[in-house]
């Protein structure tokens, strides 16, 4: 009966122990929102993931310098603003950030404005590029137009808040 | 800005023959000057409002670009020359950039129209690159239908088994290769971090199994040997070079802070001298920009002298040997 007591306890143990470290553990962050999430904005496309080892699938011989600067994987999601103006979000997920640091600093400062966006921004009239711990974004829109810098600063925020 | 036709320009004097030896598919330009022969189209009214390339405009390129190379006057003539009814004719595009760095869509349909004309049944086009996730992202329209321009991925089809070997490049071809008689190359001009810069040559990385194995030292000898392929240089017949918008650091992927807008055609057989002549261009931007060259940014692309040596032999890279005959 003693024994009975003891293998109960232990299993209850057991679970608590799994519970815990499963509820401790942080969620992998999904960076990319919904559609309805960013005013104006719906996610166009199902988000792809590409590991280290097959990065250059996706951006050919960009992939080297992220790379050398420890890419674990990165994620790519389409978006539409309004319903005509394309942009595409990829988020590199760096083994530290140093690595996210390397690629951000690699781009120019020249031209460049800036947004309250992570821990470093770089914002152009189509592009905006930020890091923030071992996440590098950088989202892309693929036509110049009014309001389009606006637009995805807004965007970009909402990924600011997911990772 | 120089009128339609106006001006040529040898890129230097000399009639030193590519010769005899050339493995160029047709050899017309060469017999007359000893030269290869690049036609350069530029239209500074090529966008609307909203800076995307107008469709007629595309065309109209095309055709003079074509017209001044064949020298004819009909444009369709041109096409009869590089193609015969009942062939399979493959386009291979570049799509990798997505939708702001991707082989224009009104060029590659221009082409496609003028194909028709020349005889090819729409159902014997092919519109190619490697997946169809890349030619959907670039806004081509995948199909397969027979009564129509197909489009598809090289992922729709497969890889031959055989493995074949040019110098240090070992791999499979696409089945597209395989299944197509004349191939038209139709890439876009970009800088490449790794490459230095890629166009016609590089954009044949696009139609093997495994194109990363073939990324060392710069892409030499690699982007040579593999165009140096029997079965891929025997097929390439044309380049019509897109260089509408073209990247001059950080490509190839499409980074709009590093573009700009060429507004530019360049046609010919000898994709050596394309190449030169689009490393020029990109050279040219990154001294406007203020950047170091691509040679001392350690990622000159040697390839194309690889590909215009004793061995390969694919085309000259010496700019005594290239006409160019720019046209507005």
């Amino acid at each position: 009966m003693k024994r009975f007591h003891c293998i109960h306890l232990l299993t209850a143990l057991l679970l608590l122990a799994t519970l815990t470290a499963v509820g401790c553990r942080k969620k992998a962050a999904n960076p990319f929102p919904e559609t309805g999430k960013v005013a104006d904005w719906e996610k166009s496309s199902e988000t792809r993931t590409f590991d280290a080892a097959n990065l250059w699938q996706y951006i050919d011989g960009d992939s080297e310098q992220y790379i050398q600067a420890g890419v674990v994987n990165t994620s790519t999601s389409d978006y539409k603003y309004k319903g005509s103006l394309e942009a595409t979000v990829d988020v590199y997920t760096m083994t530290n950030a140093n690595g996210a640091k390397t690629i951000f600093d690699a781009d120019p400062q020249t031209n460049a404005g800036t947004a309250p966006l992570g821990d470093a921004a770089h914002v152009f009239q189509q592009s905006v590029v930020f890091r923030k711990g071992p996440y590098l974004v950088r989202i892309v829109a693929f036509q110049a137009a009014p309001g389009a810098s606006d637009a995805l600063i807004a965007l970009a925020h909402a990924v600011d808040k997911r990772l | 800005m120089q009128n339609r036709r106006e001006f040529l320009m040898e890129v230097a004097a000399g009639a030193a023959l590519i010769g005899a030896e050339s493995k160029l598919a047709l050899g017309v330009p060469t017999k007359a000057t000893g030269k290869s022969r690049v036609v350069v189209v530029h239209d500074n009214a090529l966008r609307n409002a909203a800076g995307v390339p107008e469709p007629a405009r595309v065309a109209a390129m095309l055709d003079r670009a074509m017209e001044t190379y064949f020298h004819q006057k009909d444009p369709v003539a041109p096409w009869k020359q590089l193609v015969r009814p009942g062939q399979v004719v493959s386009l291979k595009v570049n799509c990798i950039a997505g939708k702001g760095l991707s082989t224009s869509i009104p060029l590659v349909l221009s082409i496609c129209e003028r194909l028709q004309q020349a005889g090819i049944k729409p159902g014997n086009i092919i519109i190619w690159d490697r997946t169809n996730h890349e030619l959907e992202s670039a806004g081509y329209t995948i199909s397969t239908d027979m009564n129509h321009v197909r489009c598809f991925g090289t992922d729709s089809v497969g890889y031959e088994d055989a493995v074949l070997t040019s110098g240090q490049v070992k791999t499979q071809l696409s089945k597209i290769v395989t299944q197509s008689d004349v191939i038209i190359n139709v890439p876009v001009l970009k800088h490449h971090g790794i490459a230095g810069v890629t166009m016609a040559m590089k954009n044949m990385y696009g139609v093997i199994k495994n194109p990363r194995d073939q990324h060392g030292n710069n892409c030499n000898p690699y982007v040579a040997d593999l165009n140096a392929l029997p079965e891929l240089h025997r097929k390439l017949r044309f380049v019509v070079g897109d260089i509408f918008t073209s990247i001059y650091d950080r490509g190839p992927g499409f980074k709009p802070e590093y573009t700009w807008q060429h507004n530019q055609l360049m046609v010919g057989e000898d994709r050596v001298a394309i190449d030169y002549l689009g490393w020029q261009i990109i050279e040219k931007k990154r001294a406007e920009k203020g950047l170091k060259s691509l040679e001392n940014s350690n990622s000159g692309p040697h390839y194309i002298a690889t590909a215009a040596d004793p061995q390969h032999k694919l085309g000259t890279n010496d700019p005594a040997k290239i006409a160019v005959e720019y046209v507005s």
